[in-house]
C-alpha cells in the first residue's frame, strides 16, 4: 500500500488544535502516522498554498434504503437533463440530481472530500435493502440508524418503564439489522399515522399505546445511555415544519435536562437534534411565518448535552422523504404533487413528496435564512453540523454553497437582496443583521471534527490523530490569501484538489481517479441475557410480522466489509 | 437422516412466502418433501430434483440441433455477441435474485445494452401511474395488523397468489385485527366471478374495460358529489356504489390490491392513476393504502436494483454508455423488437418466447439470441445458445423483493446439478470476458 507525505499544507484540525498552520501529514497502511514512520518509498503530495482537512464526516443524510429508492424510482424527471455524463475514470454512470444513484452519491461525496456518511433512517424490516445499496455506494464508509421511535416493542416496554428490556431489545435490533444508533422520527406520531393521525406535541398520547412522545424520548435517552452507545439518540421531533413549532422544539430539547452521556466514545450530548431548521419556526400561519433561530439557539447554547445539524434549505427543486409519514401527507396537501407513502409494520413509516423551494417564495427564503442563522448564532461549532437533511432541504452537493454562505456575509447579502420579497424576508429573520463569518477552522468543526465526535466515531474519523483512518481532503484554498470572490470558496469545497480514503488517492482535481473498498460500521452491544425479551421477539414475529424471525436478521453474506464496534455492558 | 430446512422463501409469486419447510435427503442433493407451500410452489421445488435437468450450455448447430458446450465457450459466445451488437437487449429477471440483476446491469452498462424486465409487459403501466401520481402504500404486515377493509381490484389471488389472502389480507388475525376474517370486509371488483370474488363479502361485477369510470364514481361519492352520479356506472348500480363507498369511508385502515385486470385493461396506467387518486382522497379522512399485485417472486427486484443504480425501474436504454435513458414506448422491449431495432437478445429469468407477440419474436430471431434459464422453455428452444443456471430460492440464495418492496433473504436448500453455476456468477464471468475482449 502506498505511503504518502502531504507536505506544506495549511492544516485545520480542531481535535489537535491546529488552526491553519503549515504541517506535514503522513499516511502509512491506510492510517495517519508520524512523518518519521514513513519509509523512503513514500510519495509526496504538495499541498502548499492549500487547505488540508481530515476527510469529511456527514452526520445525517438519506442516501440508501427503501424511501430513498422510491424517490429515485418515482421521479424520472430528476434525471432528465440533470445527470452529468459519465467521466472516463468512473466505474459507473452517474444518474439523478436530488436523489442520485448510489454510484453518483459515492462519487459526489468523494469529490467534496467526504469519506463517511451516516444514513439517517433505516426501517429495520428493510435492512437487507439498505445494505444492498451500501454495497453499491462507492468510496464512502457508511453507518445506518434503525428507526425506533414508533416501534411496538419499544412502545410497550417504555409504557411500562422497562428500560432494561427495551435496551435488550434495542441491542438485538442493532445486531439483527447491523445498525449503528437509535433514530427517532416523530415519536408516537408515525405510529398514529397508521390510522391517519399524528402527535403534534410531546404530550399527545399515542393511540392505543397510552404513552406520550415525551415519555418515548426520555425512555430512549435512558435506553441509549444504559447501552453506552457511541452515538446519542438521533432525534427528529414532533411537529416538524409547522409555523410556531419552536416551542415544541424547546419542550423537546428540555427533556434532555438532567441526563448526561454514559459511554466510552467521547461524545458530550444525549440528544442530537437533526435538521433543527425545520423545527425553529415562529408565527401561527404561513402568512406571519418567521425565524425563531435566535430563541432556539439561546436555549441550545446554554445546554452542553445537545448537538444538532442544520438542515439548510438550499432553494433547489428537491425530493422530500422522511419517516414522518403524517408530515409528508401534510406536505402533499400543500403542494398537490405526487405522494408516495410506505407504512412499515410494527416499526415506522415513510413519505416521499417532490418539493420546489422557490427562490422567490417568501417562506422558502425564510427557511433558508433560519438554517444559516442557527449556525451563526451557535457559540460552539463543534455542536453544530452542516447538513441539508439530504435531500429534504436540498441535495448534499450544496454543502460547498452553504460553506460559502457561512464564510461570507457578502454572499449571503447578495442572495438575500436578490429575493423578490427580500424586505419581508429581512423582517421575518435575523440574517441581515448578523456579521459573523465563519472560519475554515470552524468549518472543519462543522463538517468533520464535530460530527465525528457527536457520532462517537472520533476514534476513527475527523482528525489527523495518529492511528485514525487516512482520510484527507485537500482544498484549493489558501488561508493566507483567501479569494475575494466567495464563489471560489464554493468551487474549492465542491471539487477537492485531492481526496484520500484510507490512504488511497480517489479524487484529484475534482475528478474520480481511484477506487478503494468502503466499510459498513455497526455496533454490537453485549447485554445480559434476557429471556423475556427473547420470548417477546419470538411471539411478535409469530403473530404480527409478515416475515419470519430468522429471515428478518440480516444474513452475514448481505453485510459488506463490516467493521464492528463492540460495546460490553455486562463487564 | 433427512433434514428439514425452515424459513425457506418460495420462488413462485410476488407474495414471497418465507415460511416454507423443505425436507432434503441425507446427501443434501434431493428434495423429498415441501410443506407450507401452495401447489405451484411445491412443483418448483420438486422440479429441481428431476433427473433430466440441463446440466451444460447447449449451442445451436448449423443443422439446427443443440450440442453441449462448456460454460467457457458459452460465456465467450455471449460476451462476443454483446461486444459486437449495437443495441443488444437483456430482458426478463422476474425469476432470479437481486445479485444477478446487479451483475447483469454492470454487463448491460458495459455493452451499451437496453436493460428491461417483465414489468415492461405487466406492471409497467403501474410505474407510469406512479411517475404521475405517487404510490401511497404499506407493507403487507400493515394490512394484516390493521386493515378492516380490503379491496381486490382486477386481481385474483385465489389463483395467482395462492397464499396472499391467508397470510396477509383476508384471513389472518393481526394486532388490531384479532377477529381475522370476521372483522374484515373484503370487496372484489372484477368482470368475472372469480374464486376470489366467491369468498369475498361483496363482488362488484364491473363492466369489462370500465374500471376508470367506477373509480371516478367512487371518487365523486367520497368527495361529496354522490347526487351527480348516474343510476348505473360501469355496470354497477348506484346503490351498490354508495354502499361500497360508505364502507371505504368508514374503514379505519384499507388496502386496495390491484392486478393486471386493472393495469392491462382499457385505460391501463390511467386506471391505476385513478386508483391512486381514490386512495389519496380517502386519506383526507381515514387511512388507505394501495399495492400492485406483482406476479413473479422477484419481479419487484429489478425495479429496485436498477432504480438505485440508474434511477429508472425498467426500459433502460444504456446504449449511449455515458448516461441512462428511459422512455417506455421507445425504449421498451416489445416496441424495440417490433421495430426490429434489437440486434442481439438475452432472455433471462423469464420466457420471452411465450410472452412476446409473435411479430416481435420473429424480428428478434433474425439476430443472435441467448437464453439463460434453469429449464427448457419456449425461449430456450428458439435460441442460439441456452445456458442453464441454478434455480434461485432452491439452489441459489439471494435477496428478492416482495410485492410490497420488502426484501426477503432467500435460502439455498440443495446444490445445483454438478457444474451448474448461478445467474450472478454467469454475468460476472461474461463481464470479465468482455473486459478481456475490449482490452
Ligand atoms: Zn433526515
Amino acid at each position: 500500500m502506498a505511503e504518502y507525505l502531504i507536505k506544506n499544507g495549511h492544516v485545520f484540525d480542531p481535535i489537535l488544535g491546529i488552526k491553519g498552520e503549515v504541517h506535514n501529514i503522513a499516511i502509512r497502511d491506510g492510517k495517519f502516522v508520524e512523518p518519521s514512520a514513513l519509509t523512503s518509498s513514500a510519495k509526496t503530495i504538495d499541498a502548499s498554498g492549500k487547505t488540508v482537512m481530515a476527510g469529511g464526516v456527514d452526520i445525517h443524510s438519506h442516501v440508501v434504503g427503501p424511501k430513498v429508492n422510491v424517490g429515485r424510482l418515482f421521479r424520472p424527471e430528476d434525471k432528465l437533463f440533470k445527470s452529468p455524463l459519465r467521466q472516463p475514470k468512473n466505474a459507473r454512470m452517474e444518474m439523478g440530481f436530488s436523489v442520485p444513484s448510489t454510484f453518483k452519491t459515492g462519487y459526489d461525496y468523494s469529490r467534496m472530500g467526504y469519506c463517511f456518511v451516516n444514513e439517517a433512517a433505516m426501517p429495520p424490516l428493510h435492512s437487507p435493502h439498505v445494505h444492498e445499496e451500501i454495497r453499491d455506494t462507492p468510496l464512502i464508509d457508511n453507518t445506518a440508524m434503525p428507526v425506533l421511535g414508533n416501534n411496538w416493542f419499544m412502545l410497550e416496554y417504555l409504557k411500562n418503564g422497562e428500560i432494561e428490556n427495551n435496551a435488550a431489545y434495542t441491542a438485538w435490533l442493532l445486531h439483527a439489522t447491523k445498525g449503528f444508533a437509535i433514530k427517532v422520527v416523530n415519536p408516537g406520531g408515525t405510529e398514529a399515522w397508521g390510522w391517519g393521525l399524528n402527535c403534534v406535541t410531546i404530550n399527545d398520547p399515542v393511540p392505543h399505546f397510552n404513552i406520550t412522545p415525551a415519555e418515548i424520548i426520555k425512555g430512549l435517552i435512558e435506553t441509549n445511555e444504559y447501552l453506552r452507545l457511541p452515538h446519542s439518540i438521533h432525534l427528529h421531533g414532533n411537529n416538524i415544519g409547522n409555523p410556531g413549532n419552536y416551542t415544541d422544539t424547546i419542550d423537546t430539547l428540555k427533556l434532555a435536562e438532567g441526563y448526561s452521556p454514559n459511554c466510552d466514545f467521547g461524545r458530550d450530548q444525549v440528544i442530537h437534534n437533526t435538521h433543527l431548521q425545520f423545527h425553529s419556526y415562529g408565527g401561527d400561519s404561513w402568512l406571519n411565518f418567521e425565524s425563531k433561530a435566535k430563541e432556539i439557539m439561546e436555549y441550545v447554547n446554554r445546554q452542553k448535552n445537545l448537538t444538532f445539524d442544520l438542515g439548510v434549505v438550499t432553494l433547489d427543486e428537491t425530493t422530500t422523504m422522511t419517516a414522518d409519514g403524517p408530515f409528508e401527507h401534510h406536505l402533499q396537501s400543500l403542494n398537490h404533487l405526487k405522494w408516495a407513502n410506505v407504512d412499515v409494520e410494527l416499526e415506522t413509516a415513510a413519505g416521499i413528496v417532490p418539493y420546489v423551494y422557490g427562490k422567490d417564495v417568501k417562506v422558502c427564503n425564510i427557511q433558508w435564512a433560519i438554517g444559516l442563522e442557527l449556525a451563526l448564532f451557535c457559540n460552539d461549532p463543534m455542536r453544530s453540523h452542516i447538513t441539508t437533511d439530504h435531500p429534504n432541504a436540498g441535495p448534499f452537493i450544496r454543502y460547498p454553497r452553504i460553506i460559502k454562505w457561512l464564510m461570507s456575509k457578502a454572499s449571503r447579502d447578495e442572495l438575500l437582496h436578490s429575493f423578490k420579497w427580500s424586505e419581508k424576508v429581512i423582517g421575518a429573520t435575523n440574517i441581515e443583521s448578523i456579521d459573523r463569518e465563519m472560519s475554515l477552522y470552524e468549518i472543519a468543526m462543522m463538517t468533520r471534527a464535530g460530527t465525528a465526535k457527536a457520532l462517537g466515531l472520533s476514534h476513527m474519523y475527523g482528525s489527523f490523530t495518529e492511528g485514525l483512518a487516512g482520510n484527507v481532503a485537500i482544498y484549493d484554498l489558501d488561508p493566507e490569501n483567501m479569494p475575494s470572490d466567495p464563489e471560489m470558496i464554493e468551487k474549492a469545497f465542491g471539487r477537492a484538489a485531492y481526496t484520500l480514503k484510507d490512504g488511497v488517492i480517489v479524487v484529484k482535481d475534482g475528478d474520480i481517479v481511484g477506487d478503494t473498498p468502503k466499510s459498513t460500521i455497526w455496533v454490537n452491544v453485549k447485554v445480559p441475557e434476557n429471556k423475556q425479551v427473547a420470548r417477546d421477539v419470538s411471539e411478535k414475529f409469530l403473530r404480527y410480522y409478515s416475515v419470519n424471525k430468522d429471515n428478518y436478521s440480516l444474513f452475514e453474506e448481505h453485510l459488506h466489509n463490516p467493521k464492528v464496534i463492540e460495546v460490553d455492558i455486562t463487564a | 437422516m433427512a433434514k428439514v430446512i425452515k424459513d425457506v422463501g418460495c420462488p413462485y409469486c410476488g407474495a414471497c412466502c418465507d415460511d416454507v419447510e423443505v425436507t432434503v435427503s441425507d446427501d443434501g442433493k434431493k428434495i423429498l418433501e415441501v410443506a407450507n407451500v401452495c401447489a405451484i410452489g411445491a412443483e418448483i421445488f420438486k422440479h429441481a430434483s428431476r433427473e433430466d435437468r440441463v446440466k451444460l450450455p447447449r449451442m445451436r448447430q448449423p443443422d439446427g440441433t443443440y450440442k453441449d458446450v462448456s460454460y467457457t465457450e458459452a460465456i465467450d459466445f455471449t460476451a462476443k455477441m454483446l461486444v459486437k451488437a449495437k443495441k443488444p437487449l437483456i430482458f426478463g429477471f422476474g425469476s432470479t435474485n437481486c445479485e444477478a440483476m446487479s451483475s447483469a446491469a454492470k454487463v448491460a452498462e458495459k455493452a451499451g445494452a437496453v436493460l428491461d424486465n417483465c414489468a415492461s409487459i405487466c406492471h409497467g403501466s403501474s410505474f407510469l401511474a406512479m411517475f404521475d401520481n405517487g404510490y401511497p402504500s404499506c407493507t403487507l404486515g400493515e394490512t394484516k395488523n390493521r386493515a378492516d377493509v380490503v379491496v381486490y381490484w382486477g386481481s385474483n389471488p385465489a389463483h395467482a397468489h395462492p397464499r396472499h389472502m391467508s397470510r396477509y389480507a383476508m384471513f389472518p388475525r393481526g394486532f388490531f385485527t384479532g377477529k381475522g376474517v370476521m372483522g374484515r370486509k373484503v370487496i372484489t371488483v372484477d368482470p368475472r366471478f372469480t374464486d376470489t370474488a366467491r369468498v369475498s363479502d361483496i363482488h362488484l361485477q364491473v363492466k369489462q374495460g370500465h374500471d376508470y369510470e367506477l373509480f371516478n364514481a367512487f371518487r365523486m361519492v367520497v368527495r361529496g358529489f354522490e347526487a351527480d352520479i348516474p343510476d348505473v356506472v360501469a355496470g354497477i348500480k348506484k346503490e351498490q356504489i354508495l354502499e361500497v363507498a360508505e364502507i371505504m369511508k368508514n374503514a379505519r385502515f384499507g388496502t386496495i390490491f390491484y392486478g393486471m385486470g386493472l393495469c392491462h385493461s382499457d385505460g391501463r396506467n390511467h386506471n391505476v392513476d385513478e386508483a391512486i387518486s381514490l386512495t389519496r382522497d380517502l386519506n383526507e379522512t381515514t387511512k388507505w393504502t394501495i399495492m400492485a399485485m406483482r406476479g413473479h417472486y422477484n419481479i419487484t427486484g429489478p425495479g429496485a436494483v436498477w432504480s438505485w443504480q440508474f434511477g429508472f425501474p425498467y426500459c433502460l436504454d444504456l446504449t449511449k454508455k455515458n448516461m441512462a435513458h428511459m422512455n417506455p414506448g421507445e425504449t421498451s422491449s416489445i416496441d424495440l423488437a417490433m421495430r426490429d431495432e434489437i440486434d442481439a437478445f438475452i432472455n433471462i429469468g423469464t420466457d420471452a418466447g411465450a410472452h412476446f407477440p409473435i411479430e416481435a419474436v420473429k424480428h428478434i430471431k433474425k439476430h443472435p439470441m441467448v437464453t439463460i434459464d434453469p429449464n427448457i422453455c419456449m425461449a430456450s428452444e428458439i435460441s442460439d445458445l441456452h445456458i442453464p443456471v441454478g434455480i434461485v430460492g432452491v439452489e441459489v440464495a439471494g435477496i428478492v423483493y416482495r410485492m410490497d418492496n420488502v426484501p426477503i433473504q432467500y435460502r439455498k436448500v440443495i446444490d445445483p446439478p454438478e457444474g451448474v453455476i448461478s445467474d450472478e456468477e454467469l454475468f460476472e464471468r461474461i463481464y470479465q470476458r468482455m473486459c478481456e475482449l475490449e482490452a
